[in-house]
């Protein structure tokens, strides 16, 4: 079901909530969170898609906070869905004028009862999540810095310099795949590892990521070459009896080398928005490694400069 | 910090406990399915290791091998594979999990009692050691009926398969329900799996009773504070622990007659909820632990002291069900005319200890019931005074907690609450919770738990030997009760059992649940 608002505010919506919930005959909703989805109008169906999926797993109220221009007169228009293909609520606010400064006052009436909050931001960021007063409701403030819409290296670098804990970025889920590959790899073949390398494409804040998680983990050096990709093509942890290599030329299927062991394949595909989204809510306190990770990277970064 | 010295292993620097972002995946390894034409290996076994593989879970040298009596080459067994992952796995499709998978995959075809096909399959498990670096890690998977157990666990002790090589290797045994069919038979089987593979290396599988399903109760009666202060005969009127289940016996008339529901399901399954429900508070949640609080219910459970009043049983008759007309158990294919085989049992069980004494356990279970469902509700005794008068209260029944297993897992809350309007009146109304919406991929199922349990080698949450023996010393005096007392009371397709079942509890002044 959908209902439309037109020029509305936060206490119209939510008794709107309430009616559509009732309507449709109070059903039980063990909803578990609610995650605000920023983008603009073009990028909002897209966003939208990938978080109503991702509620399948984790049913949530989704608010998506649609900012439109800051010219005309204020005013926020509302559609709310409620059944019908998403597991928890849905309210899209589109906010034009000089709400789209405030819309923090849109979207507090709207959180659920306390259960988490998480903002992801799908395309551009702020530079200081923790400190915009959207991501100062949440708990969880979600970038991703592969989405911006350009200089995507120095969003990642941004988000870096203004970590705080409970921002997380989706560069950092992609990896997970990998870096769940590699600790595999050291637990078969449980050797010292002097150096390691990162190839990927040039522009790949995952791969800088990886990267600066090696150099933090391994305390070696670790090398960040360019491939045509896609994305990230291969690792190498360079130990005493050879190299562990794990190598995905086409983004897929990926094969994994360990000393004195025969190839094996491994899936390693690069997954869709919605799964990392997924990932990402399945824990919502502090990510400590991601932590770490950030604070590696912005290490390398200013050696890099000093170089 | 790291203690250096503490352990013997090497720390590997990429795991962090606090990273709990990396699963973790099985090391090398690989599965030898016994059986693997069977509905349950296509059906369940053959997905789950695809699920597995899917979610990243499966390490990369994995090899999977069928034996059958069947002329099969490798490429015929990885078509079955591939069809019956198509068709039954839980998540999508993926071309390139497929071929990691596919490249492990060998068949070896013969009998349970043939030495030359043993012979194969310890080459093809040398081979896959080479090939795919299995690493001399194997487990085998008996989907087998328990009568060829024997064979085929001997087979694999002088083949030399059971042994593990000396490098850290290991070799293990999963073994499905029915453990036995009585005491006896339980030992004598037990006897023959552990006198080739050490208690740890036996997996047996509930699969009723996924790990995911006792770790959501544990999670549930253990992480609470409201729920376990009454959790005990103060508060607690009877628990009443169903699964009931549509279908009727399908194709499984030579398994199931002279078995029964009681032995089917009650033994295993039943008893385990109750085992769940019941137990005190474990000192940690290890596999042991676990398993020594369930020991201590089982032990302590007693029978009524009449036999034909305490329990009842029934055989479903033809009649119409879910909108079709169905056959009576004794006109299904392959069923004798006469069969006393019960598809129904109910027992009511008391449990001898401070906290439950008095508070019986009904259990019950049947094929052709009014739906499939599998519960345990919790009825709590009454107010001991109502402030309001009789009619105001004439719809207002026990609280009762509801753990919903399946199918749409979560609890149910019953309560009474005032209707709405001038006049007082109370009525008894549902708080609903659900684990998730749908979760699209990330409740296992209970093969994929167990699967991965054993690549792993984590002690399973399934039960070992001591814990069937107990089971089985419940039930064999009610079964032999019923064997002397001729065929079992019809009830007609599609209701909820048999009017004894109702008088059982009649008599105790309660009525068993419609869940």
């Amino acid at each position: 079901m959908r209902i439309n608002l037109t020029d509305t505010n936060a206490g119209a919506i939510a008794a709107e909530l309430v009616r559509g919930r009732r309507r449709a005959g109070s059903p039980a909703m063990g909803m578990v969170l609610t995650l605000i989805v920023v983008v603009d109008e073009k990028q909002a169906d897209d966003a939208l898609a990938a978080a109503e999926e991702a509620s399948k797993e984790h049913p949530a109220r989704i608010l998506g906070v649609i900012i439109g221009s800051r010219q005309p007169a204020s005013q926020v228009d509302a559609e709310i869905r409620i059944g019908a293909g998403t597991t928890g609520e849905t309210v899209l606010l589109w906010l034009r004028g000089e709400v789209t400064g405030h819309s923090e006052s849109v979207v507090t009436p709207l959180l659920l009862a306390d259960s988490p909050v998480v903002v992801w931001w799908p395309s551009r960021a702020p530079d200081d999540p923790a400190a915009e007063p959207l991501g100062a409701l949440a708990q969880r403030r979600i970038t991703d810095a592969a989405g911006a819409p350009r200089q995507k290296q120095q969003a990642m670098s941004t988000q870096c310099r203004h970590y705080s804990p409970g921002n997380t970025d989706l560069a950092w889920t992609r990896i997970t795949g990998w870096r769940a590959m590699l600790a595999a790899a050291l637990d078969q073949h449980p050797a010292k590892v002097t150096a390691a390398s990162v190839r990927a494409e040039r522009v790949s804040p995952s791969a800088d990521l990886l990267a600066a998680w090696l150099t933090a983990r391994l305390r070696v050096p670790v090398e960040r070459n360019t491939s045509r990709g896609p994305g990230i093509t291969q690792v190498v942890m360079r130990t005493g009896d050879g190299e562990i290599r794990i190598e995905r030329p086409d983004g897929v299927l990926a094969s994994l080398t360990l000393p004195g062991q025969p190839d094996r394949p491994v899936a390693l595909k690069r997954r869709s928005v919605a799964e990392l989204l997924a990932e990402e809510l399945r824990r919502l306190d502090p990510d400590e490694i991601y932590e770490q990770t950030v604070a590696s990277m912005v290490k390398i970064e200013k050696q890099k400069a000093k170089d | 910090m790291r203690r250096a010295g503490v352990q013997h292993k090497p720390v590997n620097p990429l795991r962090d406990p606090q990273d709990r972002r990396l699963p973790k995946i099985a090391g090398p390894g690989g599965l030898v399915i016994f059986g693997v034409t069977g509905d349950l290996s296509r059906k369940k076994l053959m997905p789950a290791v695809y699920d597995l593989a899917n979610r990243g879970l499966l390490p990369p040298g994995f090899g999977l091998v069928g034996f059958a009596r069947r002329e099969w080459h490798d490429q015929d067994f990885t078509q079955i594979v591939h069809d019956a992952i198509k068709e039954h796995a839980r998540t999508p499709f993926r071309e390139e999990v497929w071929r990691q998978l596919a490249a492990g995959f060998r068949f070896v075809p013969g009998d349970f009692n043939d030495d030359l096909a043993f012979d194969q399959l310890r080459q093809t498990i040398a081979d896959l050691d080479e090939v795919r670096g299995t690493g001399g890690n194997h487990a085998f998977y008996l989907s087998i009926p328990p009568r060829f157990f024997p064979d085929v666990v001997g087979q694999l002790k002088e083949h030399g398969l059971a042994d593990p090589r000396n490098d850290g290797s290991w070799r293990r045994v999963v073994v499905e329900k029915p453990f036995g069919h009585d005491l006896q038979s339980a030992r004598e089987l037990n006897a023959v799996v552990s006198e080739v593979f050490p208690p740890e290396s036996v997996f047996r599988i509930d699969h009723y009773l996924g790990k995911e399903t006792v770790q959501n109760m544990l999670a549930m009666r253990f992480a609470n504070a409201m729920f376990e202060p009454i959790w005990n005969s103060n508060y607690v009127d009877h628990v009443q622990i169903t699964m009931a289940e549509d279908i009727g016996i399908g194709g499984r008339a030579g398994y199931y007659d002279g078995i029964g529901a009681a032995r089917d399901v009650i033994q295993n399954h039943l008893l385990q909820l109750m085992a769940l429900i019941a137990m005190e508070e474990p000192t940690s949640f290890d596999a042991r632990s676990l398993r020594i609080e369930k020991q201590k219910v089982l032990a302590a459970v007693h029978l009524p002291r009449r036999l034909d009043l305490g329990t009842a049983r029934g055989q479903y008759a033809g009649g119409w069900q879910g909108g079709a007309e169905v056959a009576g158990y004794t006109d299904e294919a392959d069923i004798p005319a006469d069969s006393r085989t019960e598809t129904y049992a109910a027992i009511a069980l008391g449990i001898d200890t401070r906290r439950w004494a008095g508070v019986p356990f009904y259990l019950r279970t049947g094929k052709r019931l009014g739906r499939r469902v599998t519960e345990v509700a919790v009825v709590f005794k009454r107010a001991p005074h109502l402030p309001f008068n009789d009619t105001e209260t004439e719809e207002l029944g026990q609280n009762a907690l509801v753990i919903r297993v399946q199918p749409d897992e979560g609890v149910t809350l019953r309560f009474g609450a005032k209707v709405p309007g001038t006049a007082m009146e109370i009525r008894d109304v549902n708080m609903d919770f659900a684990y998730g919406g749908s979760f699209v991929e990330s409740s296992p199922e209970a093969y994929e738990r167990l699967i991965l349990d054993v690549l792993l080698g984590e002690p399973p949450l399934f039960p070992q030997h001591e814990e069937v023996e107990l089971s089985w010393q419940i039930l064999d005096p009610v079964v032999e009760h019923w064997a002397k007392k001729g065929s079992p009371e019809p009830y007609p397709a599609g209701t909820w059992g048999p009017p004894s079942a109702d008088k059982m509890l009649a008599r105790d002044g309660r009525a068993w649940r419609r869940p």
